[in-house]
């Protein structure tokens, strides 16, 4: 019984991938066969929030893969096709958005937060060197003496 | 002086909790169209009622025009009907975009649910649609007298946007 189950599981799971499966395409070349499959990772549905393009059953998901099929053999540039979606669709469909005045923020707080903990880090370290190799008072100097004196006369 | 930087970490966190909270309670979906500010896009397409009239961008320029895209499909564009309407009772020009349809179920649905629109085009491939950045009916823009598209409405149009949103900003480029 549980071993049809698993059996009408895996087969229900066959199914549902037969159907993510929508679209074949023809490439003559595989350079831009490649490109197609990398530029329609990189565009989010502008629809369904959170599925890229290539893995989205939403018709405008379909309609733009077909745009960049197009535009590809059309011989433009994969930042010639970016732009071309960019121009319709919004920054919204860049899931890496773009080095501007507008995402420097977005961008540089990582870098900020990294180079703010190493900094922290340096001064933490340079402190403790400090504490540990502040200058001892004659007296001090004298116990320590014998301490390892008394450490190196077993 | 280690006491200060201390004080650095709880005010750090709070800083990036109040960024983060602010980016959650923001509705990803309301975002404006690309194509605010800019020329309405070019194109050539019949019209839904005349397949032999073509016509292009110079229809929506001397007049601040609202585009409505549309289809027969769409149940959220039936249920703005009235107040689409409405807005033409109040003298707005407005130009439907029949996206994604077949003449024969355009034609139903204007006969079945009213007609506002002085024209609409014929966009069943849905590439007028694309140009316009548009990923689901109903969709509306607003376009100056210049044809520049100047208030973009995503989804269904309440009777109350009618008055909060719509009816100002027509007015405000009219």
């Amino acid at each position: 019984m549980i071993r049809r189950l698993g059996l009408l599981l895996a087969l229900m799971l066959v199914a549902a991938s037969a159907l993510a499966a929508i679209d074949v395409r023809d490439f003559s070349d595989p350079v831009l066969e490649r490109r197609y499959v990398d530029l329609t990772a990189s565009m989010r549905c502008p629809l369904c929030e959170n599925q890229a393009i290539d893995d989205s059953n939403a018709p405008i998901a379909a309609d733009m893969r077909q745009r960049v099929f197009e535009l590809l053999h059309q011989g433009q540039s994969d930042s010639e096709i970016v732009n071309h979606m960019v121009e319709r669709f919004g920054e919204y469909i860049l899931y890496n958005p773009r080095l501007e005045n507008r995402t420097y923020l977005l961008w540089g707080i990582p870098v900020a937060l990294v180079v703010l903990a190493a900094l922290v880090l340096a001064l933490i370290v340079r402190g403790r060197r400090q504490a540990s190799a502040r200058a001892l008072n004659l007296e001090e100097r004298a116990r320590l003496d014998a301490l390892i004196d008394e450490e190196k006369t077993p | 002086m280690r006491r200060w930087l201390l004080l650095l970490l709880p005010l750090g966190f709070v800083g990036i909790a109040l960024f983060f909270y602010q980016g959650l309670s923001r509705d990803p979906s309301q975002r404006d169209s690309a194509l605010m500010a800019r020329d309405f896009p070019t194109f050539s397409a019949t019209t839904l009622s005349d397949e032999t009239r073509r016509v292009d961008e110079s229809l929506l320029r001397g007049q601040a025009t609202l585009v409505n895209v549309w289809g027969e499909w769409c149940p959220a564009c039936k249920q703005e009907m009235p107040q689409l309407l409405e807005l033409a009772d109040h003298g707005i020009r407005l130009v439907g975009v029949n996206y994604r349809d077949t003449r024969e179920k355009g034609a139903e649905f204007l006969e079945e649910y009213g007609n506002p629109f002085e024209v609409n085009v014929f966009d069943p491939d849905g590439s007028l649609g694309f140009d316009l950045g548009v990923y689901g009916a109903p969709e509306t823009f607003l376009v100056d007298r210049e044809g520049v598209i100047r208030y973009h409405h995503k989804g269904y149009i309440s009777p109350e946007d009618v008055r909060a949103q719509i009816l100002p900003e027509v007015e405000k480029w009219q």
